[in-house]
């Protein structure tokens, strides 16, 4: 048996890693023949793809807004001059032309106040006045009829504007809701529970289409007669209430993974129901489920296509109309759509971005 | 001889068809220690989860400082603020500091303004020996640190009773101590305190009387120096064979 006495070995540190890009992609595409085999087609797809594409999208493409050179290129090539003649009517519908630079100026206010509100920093009292000054802006510049503007009813607001004033404010208003809606369902009095429960599986047993379609339709006929909601209102209160079921479940999964344990500590200190609630629980379970949450904001963001079921047209609708209705540009619906599609990608990047920046930040206790 | 603090008069409590708790007596008086011991299944967590409301009993009378448990949620929320509890696994909130937890129930339930709330707060991070910590997250402390944390938070509200449920028995052997010499420097403060734990050398050091429960009834409860040499029963001889062999 050894009996020397135990010399300690000083920590020192790891070795190096066989560094650089060539050994990473000895290690990551080439690391086995099933990898070697995969980055092998992989490859070929791509070279067989992409210069078509870019000969479509680029080499061939005609950027100028000219008709007729455009039909000559009899779909070889991109023609992007329809998107150069009509990107007024796709991005704001069909707002009054010489008046396009309301809505402009009001959907630049609402994108800052969206930036502004990222950041946890600027959150206080003076945030919420911001905001509602910044809807009550909004809605002059856009509906106009006082300081010497000239009146744009509702049924013409279109395009990026409204698109982003519907998934603004259908998602501020739904959040809330489904918080409640989450609580409720897990609550001990039964009517409350049930009434949950109905309105959830009621709304989620429906497609959203017949949700607007009898938003618009069938809920002014309970209305006394003579009161005519407006068309936006019905429609916001159709997309908030199937917004907030969808969230209500999101966040109610967040609310079952807090362990019991949280609740018996803060009941153990005389909390009151609301004050863990308020503290303790949704702090955390909204935490656990920012990427659902965000999840089903981006899908809100695009669910506000189905607008033009109720003649809104928002900026997938707007697109039909300015394609639809005219002969001569009609058959670059591709273009068009790529270029929509590119405006709500964006978008919706912002979000999953802004999404994973949250969760950075909001779980600092969690990583150890 | 002043009114027992605690008073269970033939305490009854079901988990369903298991009769856990089966009418149970028991008066505790003002600044007593106890510890109570005893296989698991006997009642022993549920006797002491019953005192704050945490569990229902379905039968008999339990009395808190003067208050009857009842159904009356303003009842049970006035014997929450004088009773403190520390459990076994700690229950912190992982999303706020030490501070934080530490001064959410006198801000939030005490009424007690931020300033005065942080003072406390830092005095009894400084009584568990652990003020250096509290600007830190629950999950990067060490057991033991979280579980004298656990201990301070409860003491934030200056509670009458203290309530301790197996509070060691998450922690590595070499923690142990560290929460055990803290509890009993809080026992030679006066204040009242039920401890259910499996350490005997506590129990032998600091308890005014040590009770022995199995199936939901107490089956023995002495001082500790006659409940060690001489236990009556021949279940208590029993388990105290088996735990205090090893």
């Amino acid at each position: 048996m050894d009996t020397a006495l135990h010399a300690p070995v000083i920590a020192r540190p790891p070795p190096m890693r066989t560094a650089g890009p060539l050994a990473w992609l000895r290690a990551n595409l080439f690391g086995g023949w099933k990898s070697t085999l995969a980055t092998l087609i992989v490859v070929a797809v791509i070279a067989r793809v992409l210069p078509e594409i870019i000969d479509w999208a680029v080499v061939r493409a005609v950027t100028r807004p000219d008709n007729a050179a455009c039909r000559a290129l009899d779909h070889s090539g991109a023609c992007w001059g329809v998107i150069v003649e009509k990107y007024r009517l796709i991005l704001f519908g069909r707002y009054p032309f010489d008046e396009q630079w309301r809505p402009l100026v009001a959907t630049l206010l609402m994108v800052v106040m969206l930036i502004a509100s990222c950041t946890r920093v600027l959150w206080s009292r003076w945030l919420v006045v911001a905001w509602l000054s910044v809807l009550a802006v909004f809605f002059v510049l856009m509906r106009g009829g006082i300081a010497g503007l000239t009146p744009v009813e509702t049924a013409r607001w279109g395009g990026v504007p409204l698109t982003m004033l519907l998934s603004t404010l259908s998602i501020a208003a739904a959040f809330p809701i489904a918080i409640l809606v989450a609580l409720g369902r897990r609550s001990h009095l039964p009517a409350i529970r049930t009434l949950c429960i109905v309105y959830v599986e009621l709304i989620r047993g429906v497609p959203l289409i017949s949700v607007l379609f009898m938003a618009s339709f069938m809920f002014p006929l309970f209305m006394p007669p003579g009161i005519t909601v407006d068309v936006l209102v019905r429609v916001l209160v159709g997309i908030t209430l199937f917004a907030a079921a969808y969230l209500a479940e999101v966040v109610r999964g967040g609310l079952q993974a807090i362990p019991k344990g949280q609740l018996e500590a803060a009941a153990a200190m005389g909390l009151t129901y609301w004050q863990t609630q308020r503290k303790i629980v949704l702090p955390q379970a909204l935490r656990m489920v920012v990427p659902s949450i965000m999840n089903s904001f981006i899908s809100t963001f695009k669910d506000t296509s189905l607008v033009t079921i109720v003649s809104l047209y928002d900026l997938t609708g707007s697109l039909a109309l300015a394609l639809g209705g005219d002969a001569n540009w009609r058959q670059f619906y591709l273009e068009g759509y790529l270029f929509i599609a590119a405006i709500y990608w964006l978008f919706c990047f912002a979000m999953s971005r802004y999404s994973q920046w949250v969760e950075r930040h909001l779980n600092v206790g969690n990583v150890r | 001889m002043s009114e027992p603090i605690i008073a269970f008069e033939k305490v009854s409590k079901w988990y369903g068809e298991f009769h856990v708790l089966r009418d149970l007596d028991l008066a505790v008086a003002r600044g007593e220690r106890i510890v109570i011991c005893g296989p698991s299944g006997s009642g022993k967590s549920t006797l002491i989860r019953c005192i704050n409301a945490l569990e229902e009993h379905q039968e008999g009378r339990l009395t808190v400082d003067g208050i009857e448990i009842k159904d009356d949620v303003k009842a049970i929320e006035t014997v929450r603020r004088n009773v403190g509890m520390v459990f076994q696994q700690f229950n912190l909130f992982p999303h706020l500091t030490v501070l934080e937890n530490l001064t959410l129930a006198p801000m939030w339930v005490g009424r007690v303004p931020k300033k005065e709330a942080d003072e406390r707060a830092m005095a009894q991070l400084t009584r568990v020996r652990i003020a250096e910590q509290a600007g830190k997250y629950p999950l990067q402390l060490s057991g033991g640190q979280q579980q004298r944390v656990a201990i301070a938070r409860s003491l934030c509200m200056t509670p009458k009773i203290m309530l301790f449920d197996e509070p060691t028995s998450a922690l590595d052997p070499e923690m142990i101590k560290e929460v055990l010499d803290v509890m009993i420097e809080l026992a030679g403060g006066g204040i009242t305190m039920l401890c259910v734990t499996h350490e005997m050398g506590f129990a032998r050091s600091v308890a005014d009387r040590v009770i022995f429960m199995d199936q939901g009834q107490i089956v023995e409860q002495n001082t500790p120096a006659e409940f060690f040499a001489h236990p009556k029963s021949e279940r208590t001889r029993d388990f105290l064979s088996k735990i205090l062999s090893h």
